[in-house]
């Protein structure tokens, strides 16, 4: 298959980017970011400097992947990350439009390439359950419901690509932030630190730079691992609670 | 060299404890005076440097990912083992161990796999109160599974993502850490040297990724917890960063690489399906616990397959050929990862493959669906159930037990593995080899320690599924924080190593140089196309079966691809900037050197053991015939650029007898 792309090409962060046009001849067996393996190749070969992407496991879990196509983080595919989306799911003669997030707390560092380390703090400032190593008691020693894990684990599933906040157009990180924080406050083990957690991460988003959230629902529709909205719901309950100086949840 | 393992004086069961309760300690006033890095921030590297900053260390962590959190750790699917025995079934800390060294191909130290089965009781304590949302019984209490090689269920899960949520537990305890001042974090650093000085690892050179600058770094002691070397393969399960280059380094700085044959082929992972590819995926070992292999008894049915003429669904049940099971009736599907490699190495040597390129096996559901499907059908009360009803509730059984990996294989393939059986083949995923340590997990350069995938010590010539995730965690968590105590006790009336030091200017004027050559080369061929061309050769000559006649091509191969490499390579760009072409030119470089040592090491091993397999020494029946008169050692090579040369440590058994293994 014969297609057109335009990347955003953009030398560092002081410089201005702008889409550049290449044809790429691809096969629809190739992942997408193998698509453009091909583009590098070629670039490489007409000694130019090929297109700079974030990409390592390319299995759809270590996050690292984040490019905007034809308009939706991730690309087209439902519940797929960019290394995981195939070629087959486009058409010959194509015109695939690639861009990096974009959000004013993910700073481009080169073409697709931005800097996320602001997930980071969010996870440094409260997004962990303070035990040290050697401190745990048996494991069986608390049950946990099935069902009560399972939740704990739909949220624990997020990668930490950023993808919500690239499909915000608040760029909040509202859902990154939720689902740690459900994580954890769902486990017996993390709600001690409940309160003090969600406070401190919702701070630390904000002074981030990140966006409010206004309920749009753009995170959880292109999450490539369908984390769900309600998520969001019940951090702001535990937020809400927090700052009653309730130490309960409703 | 002599190569002193210091594994201590006693009874099997009783030398970690009283090792542990009569080591050198540091006074935590000291502590605050020590500073130690961590490069590398996967299991074994993110819970080491949790965990001494815990202690009081100052420490300083490493990784040229963008965040700790990436590391290829995360990819891990099927699970964790411990020697709980939660399910009654018979395990213990014994069994655990002589599993492991019995999966080895008894090419392991007795005494690191003792230990390691001691603490992966802790490992599961630690995780859960992190939070890890392990799989649950309806009681609430931790669900097991079974994994190749072993009769019981030990390993402990979180659906098929097992390491991201126990990577995740790490990173929030390093998060912690980092947060509280004790761990001083730098991403997109790669480590490029190791600073030696008077004979001590004393710090590191590290290339800033963003801006292209070294920069210096210095410390009491050193610790690489870098992963494995499986992408000297190019096409393997590992993460296209995963690379040798730290602890290569380190190997040029006097360490030892030890046992760098053994690389473990997994058995089922999704077949290669064209020439773009760019690495390969897993499918996790669990599901042989209900998949079944196959491939068509006649050659024509399996000609016809690779041609499209026919499907996997058009051969009759009898004439299909499920070897593993028909072959090793005792384990059947679940025979260890090196047996169930090689058997579906040799049906497809006789034609029997599947795919277009005759390099795949089938791994088939139907029999599971129908068994679950009419037992969910008995659940529910419904008699006389029809096919089309029993299907239905066995693929709602399946999908809740696979669901993640079966939709994975839909995405990449394109085909439906309800419906069709799923074809896989064996692909590199881990490397058992790495950097010689003793029992401290320290190298033979004093102060320079080795963790996880990075160092070669437990798993002997093959690792048993779900084992790597614990050695990871055993070795960060809770051997490296104890025995590290051992060097820096000596240490606490050094004062702060000084960047300053000439060891460190040299360091990084020759990495310096370094990458000035390699942009200067300005050849004709791309850095990936060498590294293809590499794994090729490696793969060819140096994969699932090896001869001495092939080892000694592939030594040359690599050296002429290695001559081809430094006078023709292109990397665009310069070296002061973000250049990824740049940092995979410098790890392709290192691969090539080690590509060479991995020949030698196969050559001079005259033996099969594991996921080593020479063709010269097979028993009648084609399993691997192991020489355990002349080869019970860990053979360690140390790098010289014309003969690298190898020393060797006895290995000493005074609790497992040796035996043929056998899993029939």
């Amino acid at each position: 298959m014969k297609l057109t792309l335009k990347v955003w090409r953009q030398q560092n962060n002081a410089s201005k980017g702008a889409l550049e046009s290449y044809q790429v001849e691809a096969n629809e067996h190739m992942s997408f970011l193998e698509m453009l393996d091909v583009l590098n190749q070629s670039l490489v070969e007409e000694k130019k400097v090929p297109v700079a992407f974030e990409h390592d496991c390319r299995e759809g879990i270590c996050g690292s992947c984040n490019m905007v196509i034809n308009g939706r983080p991730h690309g087209p595919n439902q519940g797929t990350t960019t290394c995981q989306l195939h070629m087959r799911y486009f058409k010959d003669g194509d015109t695939i439009v690639v861009e990096p997030w974009r959000a004013k707390a993910f700073p481009v560092i080169k073409d697709l390439v931005v800097d996320r380390s602001s997930l980071d703090r969010i996870i440094q400032s409260g997004g962990y359950i303070s035990v040290n190593t050697g401190q745990a008691q048996d494991a069986n020693a608390i049950a946990i419901e099935k069902d009560r894990a399972a939740h704990a684990f739909d949220a624990a599933a997020c990668i930490g690509c950023g993808a919500c906040v690239a499909a915000c157009p608040n760029g909040s990180a509202m859902l990154f932030t939720a689902a740690k924080v459900v994580h954890l406050g769902t486990m017996p083990q993390g709600e001690v630190e409940e309160s003090t957690r969600v406070q401190a991460m919702v701070n630390q988003m904000d002074e981030e730079g990140f966006g409010m959230c206004s309920n749009t629902g753009a995170c959880e529709a292109d999450c490539p691992k369908e984390i769900s909205l309600t998520n969001i719901a019940e951090m702001n309950r535990a937020y809400l609670a927090a700052s009653l100086g309730s130490q309960k949840k409703s | 060299m002599k190569l002193e393992s210091k594994v201590p004086e006693g009874p099997l069961a009783d030398k970690w404890t009283k090792y542990r309760s009569t080591m050198n300690l540091v006074a935590p006033n000291n502590k605050r005076r020590i500073d130690v890095i961590v490069v590398g921030t996967g299991l074994a590297g993110a819970s080491a440097a949790a965990t001494l900053g815990e202690l009081g260390y100052n420490v300083k962590a490493f990784t040229f990912h963008d965040s700790p959190r990436r590391a290829h750790s995360i990819a891990a699917q099927g699970g964790i083992n411990a020697a709980k025995n939660y399910q009654n079934d018979g395990d213990s800390v014994y069994r655990l161990f002589y599993d492991t060294i019995k999966g080895g191909d008894y090419r392991s130290r007795e005494a690191n796999v003792h230990r390691l089965a001691e603490v992966s009781r802790n490992i599961i304590d630690q995780c859960a109160a992190q939070g890890v949302p392990f799989a649950r019984e309806y009681g609430g209490l931790l669900a097991n599974r079974s994994f190749g090689g072993v009769q019981v269920s030990r390993t402990f899960y979180a659906r098929g993502q097992t390491g991201q949520q126990l990577l995740l537990g790490a990173y929030q305890a390093l998060s912690r850490q980092i947060s509280l001042g004790n761990v001083e974090m730098y991403n997109r650093h790669e480590m490029l040297d190791l600073v030696v000085v008077d004979g001590k690892a004393r710090g590191i050179i590290a290339r800033n990724l963003l801006t292209g600058k070294l920069e210096r770094f210095a410390a009491h002691s050193v610790v690489l917890a870098t992963g494995g070397y499986g992408n000297v393969f190019y096409l393997s399960t590992n993460a296209m960063g995963c690379n040798v280059t730290a602890a290569w380094k380190a190997v040029k700085k006097g360490a030892l690489m030890a046992n760098p044959c053994y690389t473990q082929i997994h058995p089922t992972c999704i077949p290669v399906s064209g020439d773009y590819q760019s690495k390969l995926t897993l499918m996790s070992e669990s599901l042989r616990n209900d998949g079944r292999v196959w491939v068509p008894k006649k050659k024509e049915d399996a000609q016809a397959i690779q041609q499209g003429k026919k499907k996997g669904i058009d051969i009759p049940e009898q004439e299909r050929d499920y070897y593993l099971e028909r072959r090793y009736p005792a384990f059947g599907n679940l025979v260890p990862r090196d047996v169930a490699s090689r058997a579906a190495k040799i049906a497809c040597d006789e034609g029997k493959g599947v795919s277009p390129t005759g390099l795949a096996v089938f791994l088939d559901f139907a029999s599971a669906i129908e068994r679950y499907g009419k037992s969910a059908a008995h659940s529910a009360g419904i008699h006389n159930p029809d096919k089309a009803m029993i299907t239905k509730l066995g693929e709602e059984v399946v999908a809740e037990k696979y669901g993640n990996l079966f939709e994975m294989y839909e995405k990449i393939t394109g085909e439906n593995p309800y419906k069709h059986p799923m074809k896989i083949y064996p692909a590199v995923h881990y490397t058992m080899g790495g950097l010689w340590v003793d029992y401290n997990l320290e190298t033979n350069v004093p102060g320079l320690f080795a963790l996880g995938e990075a160092n070669f010590s437990d798993h002997g010539a093959n690792r048993l599924g779900a084992s790597a995730l614990m050695q990871g965690l055993a070795d960060g968590y809770f051997v490296l924080p104890y025995t590290i105590g051992q060097f820096l006790s000596n240490e606490i009336r050094t004062p702060k190593i000084s960047t300053d030091l000439p060891e460190f200017a040299a360091a990084e004027k020759s990495t310096q140089d370094n990458l000035t050559k390699l942009i200067d080369i300005k050849g004709n061929q791309s850095v990936e196309s060498f590294h293809r061309r590499l794994g090729k050769i490696v793969w060819e000559y140096c994969g699932m079966s090896r001869s001495a006649e092939g080892l000694k091509k592939g030594r040359q191969l690599i050296r002429d691809l290695r001559k081809e490499f430094w006078s023709d390579v292109f990397v665009p760009g310069t070296a002061n900037e973000f250049n990824p072409e740049l940092e995979k030119a410098m790890r392709v470089a290192d691969f090539m050197e080690l590509g060479e040592v991995m020949m030698l090491d196969a050559l001079d091993r005259e033996e099969s053991c594991g996921g080593h397999f020479r063709e010269e020494h097979k028993s009648p029946e084609g399993e691997a015939a192991r020489n355990d008169e002349d080869y019970t050692y860990v053979a360690a090579w140390e790098w010289d650029e014309q003969d690298p040369k190898v020393h060797k440590e006895e290995l000493i058994f005074e609790n497992v007898e040796l035996k043929t293994r056998s899993y029939k």
